[in-house]
C-alpha cells in the first residue's frame, strides 16, 4: 500500500503546530468568505497569492486548501439563515434550508449541513487519495456529446422545483435560460442581449440573480405586506440540535450526495452546481415525506450539501492527478504552484510527492477542523434569527448589497441586484417559483455550449448523441427520469380502476 | 521611507513585501508612487505581470508605494476604457495589457483603442504550441495541413475563447496554408484545463494553447507537439517552428505596460526609464527564470510602432475569422 505510506508522510508534514496554524487560519477565513455572497474562494486565494513570495509552499497550500473547504461550509450558513447563497453550489441549500430556519429548525439544518459536509468531504478526500487516476481516465472519455447528455439529465431535476403550476415553472426556467445567454458567446465571440452595455459582456453573475431573487425579493415582499410581519421573531424550537428522526433522515442523503458529487466534480466540465441539483431531485423522489419538500425537508439540505462538498474534493482530482485546472480555484492554485517554480502536470504526483500528499493530508485535517469549528457555531448562528424581523431583513439587504458590490465593484451589478429583487417580488406576488430561474441560468448556457461544441466536432451531425455509448446511456437515464413518474402514475391509476 | 499609513493602505501582499524595504541602498531616489491597473481578475496573466513587477520594483527599491487595481471585464475592454477616461495626463499611472486585449477589442467592436494609451514597454511573451494527442495519426504540421485542406470540417481545433490568441493563431495558420479562416472548426473553452482535457481525451483533433499550459503534458508524453508559433527555435524545447515547416506565421502572446494618455514627454521618459531599470535588475530576471517567461523587452517608440502594427494585424485576422460582422 504505497499510497498509505505517502499519506502517512503527508500527515507527518501537516501535523506540526505551524502547519496546523496555517490550516486553521485557512478554514476560518474560508468560512467567513463562504458566508459573504460575492467573495468566493477563487478570488480570496488570488488575493493571497503574493504570500507565495514569503512563505514556504506546504504552508501556503495548507492555507489555500483550508480556504477552499471552509468556503464550502460557510456557503451553506448564509443560505440557510439569510437566504443569501454565498456561492453557486449553495443555492440549492437555500431552498429547503431557509424554509427550515423559518420554521425554527435552523439548528438542525445547520447541523445536518455541517455534518453532511464533513462526511461527504471525507468520502471525497478518500476518493481523491485512492481513486484519482482511474477517475480522471474515465472522466476524459466525456466529450461534448456526453456533457450535453449530462446537462439533459440535470434538466430533469427542474421537475423537483416547478411548484404547483407547470406553466409557471417553465416560464421561470425560460427566464433563467435567457438571463444565462446574456454576454459574449464563447464559441463565436459575439455579444448577445447586451444592448451595448460593456459590463454585461461577461454575462450576469448567477450569485447576483440568486441573492436578488431570494433575499432582496423576499425583503421587498415582507415590506409590502404588513400582515406577514406580525410574527416579530422566529421561535427557535426547544432543541437546536438534530433529533433522532433528523439523523435517520439525513445519513442516506449524505452518502448519496457524496456519491453523486465526487465523480461529477472530478469531471473536467462537471462543476459543483449540477451534483446539487441532481441530489435535490433524487432526495425529493426518494423521500417518504414528499409533502415536506418546499416547506423545509431536511433531506433537501443534507443531500445537496454533501454533494457540494464531495464535488469540491472531486475538483482537485484532475488538478493533482493530471495537472488540469478545471475550475477557477484550481487554476489559481496552479499559478501558486508556478510561483514556487513547480509547473503542475501529469508528473506532479511523482515530482512533488511531499507537497501533494501534505496538501491531501491537510484536506482531511481541514475537514475535521471545520466540523469542530462549525458545530459550536450553530448555537451562535441561530441567535441571529432572534433579531426582530424588520431589522434582520434590513440587515440582509445591506449584507446583500455590500456582497454584490464586492464581486466586481461595479454599479451595474448593484442595479442588476435590485432589478432581480423587483423581479423576485413580482414572482412571489404572482406565485411563480424562483428556483427554476437559477437552474435555467446555470444549465442553459452549459447545455448550449456543449451542444454547439458537439456540432462543431461532428460537422452538424445530430446522430453523434446516440452513436456514442456513454452519451446514449445518459440520454436514456434522462428519458427514464422524465417519463417514468407519469407512466408509473398512469399504470397505478388503471390498476386502481 | 513610506509613512505608516501608506504601508497600511498598500494592501495585504504589498504590506508584507513593504517590510523588506530597509534593504541595500539604491543609486537613485525611488519613485514615490505607482498605480497599476490590471484589466482582468486576480490570478490571470496580466495580474501575475503586475504582481511580479511589484515584487521586482520593491526589492530593487524602484518605487515606494505600488498599488494594483483590478478593473475586469470584456477581455480587458472595460479596464482600458476606464484607464483612458480617468487617468489622462497622470504620470504615475500604468496599465498592463497585451495581445489578447487587441483580439477582444476587435471582436467586441469596442470604441476604446489601445493605441490611445501611451506605450511604455513590452515585457514578456509566451509563444503558442499546436499539439495533438500522443496516439494521434498526425505526426507533423504537414499531416495536419493535408487533413485540413482535404476537408476543413474534419479538423476540430480546441483552445481558449473565440477571438483569443489560440483562435487567432488557428485562423492565421488556415489562411497561410491557403484555406479559409472562417472554416476553422474551432471548439472554445473558457479555461485551459477543460480545453486540455478535451484534447487528452481525444475528443478534438488538435489543440492550440500557450506553451505554459501544454508544456508539462508534452514533456510527460501525453501530447505530441507539432509546431511552435515563435520566430526561432526555443532553447531546451525540441519542437520546430511553424516557419521551419513552411507556414509563414509567427505569434507571441505578448504582455506589456502602458501609461496614461496625454502625459508629457518627460513623464513618459521617466516611466520608460523606471521599467528599463526594473527589467535590467536582478529581481525581475530571477522571476522570469522561475516563471519560465520569455523576455521580449522592447521599449519606447519601437514598442509604440509594434503596438500599432499588431493592432492592425490582429484586427485583420479577427475580421477574417468572421468575428467582426
Amino acid at each position: 500500500m504505497e499510497t498509505l505510506g505517502y499519506l502517512a508522510q503527508g500527515f507527518a508534514v501537516a501535523l506540526t503546530w505551524d502547519k496546523l496554524m496555517w490550516s486553521f487560519v485557512g478554514v476560518s477565513v474560508g468560512t467567513a468568505v463562504g458566508v459573504l455572497p460575492g467573495l468566493g474562494p477563487a478570488l480570496t486565494i488570488a488575493l493571497l497569492l503574493p504570500l507565495t513570495y514569503q512563505v514556504d509552499a506546504a504552508s501556503v497550500f495548507m492555507l489555500f486548501a483550508g480556504i477552499y473547504y471552509g468556503a464550502m461550509y460557510g456557503g451553506s450558513t448564509a443560505s440557510i439563515l439569510l437566504n443569501t447563497p454565498g456561492e453557486t453550489a449553495s443555492i440549492v441549500t437555500a431552498l429547503e434550508g431557509n424554509k427550515m430556519a423559518r420554521k425554527g429548525r435552523a439548528g438542525a439544518a445547520l447541523a445536518t449541513a455541517a455534518i453532511g459536509s464533513f462526511v461527504a468531504g471525507t468520502i471525497g478526500t478518500i476518493g481523491l487519495t485512492f481513486l484519482a487516476v482511474p477517475v480522471v481516465d474515465f472522466a476524459l472519455r466525456f466529450g461534448p456529446p456526453e456533457y450535453f447528455a449530462l446537462m439533459v439529465v440535470a434538466f430533469a431535476t427542474v421537475s423537483a422545483v416547478l411548484g404547483t403550476s407547470v406553466m409557471r415553472g417553465f416560464t421561470s426556467l425560460g427566464v433563467g435560460i435567457f438571463l444565462g445567454l446574456i454576454g459574449i458567446d464563447l464559441q463565436t465571440g459575439q455579444s448577445r442581449f447586451t444592448f451595448g452595455v460593456e459590463e454585461l459582456l461577461d454575462g450576469i453573475n448567477v450569485i447576483i440573480v440568486a441573492v436578488g431573487l431570494f433575499a432582496v425579493g423576499e425583503t421587498l415582499y415582507l415590506a409590502a405586506y404588513k400582515e406577514l410581519r406580525r410574527i416579530d421573531t422566529i421561535a427557535v424550537k426547544d432543541s437546536i440540535w438534530m433529533s433522532a428522526a433528523d439523523w435517520s433522515r439525513s445519513w442516506k442523503p449524505w452518502l448519496r450526495g457524496a456519491l453523486i458529487g465526487f465523480p461529477i466534480g472530478a469531471m473536467p466540465a462537471g462543476g459543483a452546481e449540477i451534483p446539487t441539483f441532481l441530489s435535490y431531485w433524487l432526495e425529493k423522489r426518494l423521500c417518504k415525506h414528499k409533502g415536506e419538500f418546499g416547506h423545509g425537508a431536511i433531506e433537501g439540505v443534507a443531500g445537496p450539501e454533501a454533494a457540494n462538498n464531495a464535488s469540491a474534493a472531486g475538483v482537485l482530482v484532475p488538478m493533482l492527478a493530471f495537472g488540469l485546472p478545471t475550475s477557477a480555484t484550481a487554476a489559481i492554485m496552479l499559478s501558486a504552484f508556478q510561483s514556487y517554480g513547480i509547473t503542475p502536470g501529469p508528473q506532479l504526483l511523482t515530482d512533488q510527492p511531499q507537497l501533494v500528499w501534505s496538501l491531501i493530508a491537510s484536506l482531511y485535517i481541514g475537514n475535521v477542523m471545520l466540523l469542530i469549528l462549525n458545530l459550536p457555531l450553530v448555537g451562535i448562528w441561530v441567535q441571529i434569527l432572534k433579531i426582530p424581523q424588520s431589522m434582520l431583513y434590513g440587515a440582509i439587504l445591506v449584507f446583500a448589497t455590500i456582497g454584490t458590490y464586492g464581486i466586481s465593484r461595479s454599479v451595474v451589478d448593484l442595479i442588476l441586484l435590485y432589478i432581480m429583487g423587483a423581479m423576485g417580488f413580482a414572482m412571489r406576488r404572482f406565485d411563480f417559483p424562483t428556483a427554476p430561474v437559477i437552474i435555467g441560468m446555470i444549465l442553459g448556457p452549459l447545455a448550449e455550449q456543449e451542444f454547439r461544441r458537439a456540432m462543431t466536432i461532428s460537422q452538424g451531425d445530430l446522430t453523434i448523441f446516440v452513436t456514442r455509448p456513454l452519451s446514449l446511456t445518459l440520454l436514456s437515464v434522462a428519458a427514464i427520469a422524465i417519463l417514468a413518474p407519469p407512466l408509473w402514475r398512469m399504470t397505478n391509476m388503471s390498476r386502481a380502476r | 521611507m513610506p509613512s505608516r499609513r501608506e504601508l497600511l493602505v498598500a494592501g495585504l501582499g504589498s504590506a508584507a513585501l513593504g517590510l523588506g524595504l530597509g534593504g541595500a541602498g539604491a543609486q537613485t531616489e525611488p519613485l514615490p508612487k505607482l498605480n497599476v491597473m490590471v484589466p482582468s481578475g486576480p490570478g490571470g496573466g496580466w495580474d501575475q505581470t503586475a504582481r511580479t513587477m511589484e515584487l521586482a520594483m520593491r526589492t530593487d527599491r524602484l518605487v515606494r508605494d505600488y498599488r494594483v487595481e483590478h478593473v475586469l471585464g470584456a477581455g480587458g475592454a472595460i479596464g482600458l476604457t476606464r484607464f483612458l477616461a480617468t487617468r489622462k495626463g497622470k504620470g504615475d499611472e500604468m496599465l498592463v495589457a497585451g495581445m489578447v486585449m487587441l483580439g477582444a477589442l476587435a471582436a467586441n467592436k469596442s470604441p476604446a483603442k489601445l493605441t490611445n494609451a501611451t506605450p511604455i514597454a513590452r515585457l514578456t511573451g509566451e509563444f503558442e504550441v499546436i499539439a495533438v494527442p500522443a496516439n494521434s495519426p498526425l505526426k507533423s504540421m504537414r499531416d495536419l495541413v493535408a487533413m485540413f485542406n482535404a476537408d476543413p470540417g474534419k479538423v476540430s481545433w480546441v483552445g481558449g475563447s473565440a477571438g483569443g490568441s489560440d483562435h487567432i493563431l488557428a485562423g492565421m495558420i488556415a489562411k497561410a496554408v491557403g484555406g479559409d479562416a472562417r472554416r476553422v472548426a474551432y471548439v472554445a473553452y473558457a479555461g485551459s484545463g477543460q480545453a486540455l482535457a478535451s484534447l487528452l481525451g481525444g475528443q478534438t483533433t488538435c489543440g492550440v494553447s500557450g506553451w505554459g499550459e501544454f508544456g508539462e503534458q508534452i514533456k510527460a508524453g501525453k501530447l505530441h507537439p507539432l509546431a511552435l508559433s515563435s520566430d526561432v527555435r526555443q532553447p531546451g524545447i525540441d519542437v520546430p517552428t511553424l516557419k521551419e515547416q513552411g507556414i509563414d506565421v509567427e505569434l507571441f502572446n505578448w504582455r506589456g505596460v502602458f501609461a496614461a494618455p496625454g502625459i508629457t514627454p518627460a513623464q513618459r521618459a521617466a516611466l520608460v526609464r523606471l521599467i528599463e531599470r526594473m527589467v535590467k535588475g536582478p529581481s525581475w530576471q530571477a522571476e522570469l527564470k522561475k516563471k519560465d517567461w520569455t523576455d521580449i523587452y522592447l521599449a519606447g517608440d519601437a514598442f509604440g510602432k509594434y503596438v500599432s502594427d499588431e493592432t492592425a494585424r490582429i484586427t485583420h485576422v479577427v475580421a477574417e475569422l468572421g468575428l467582426t460582422k
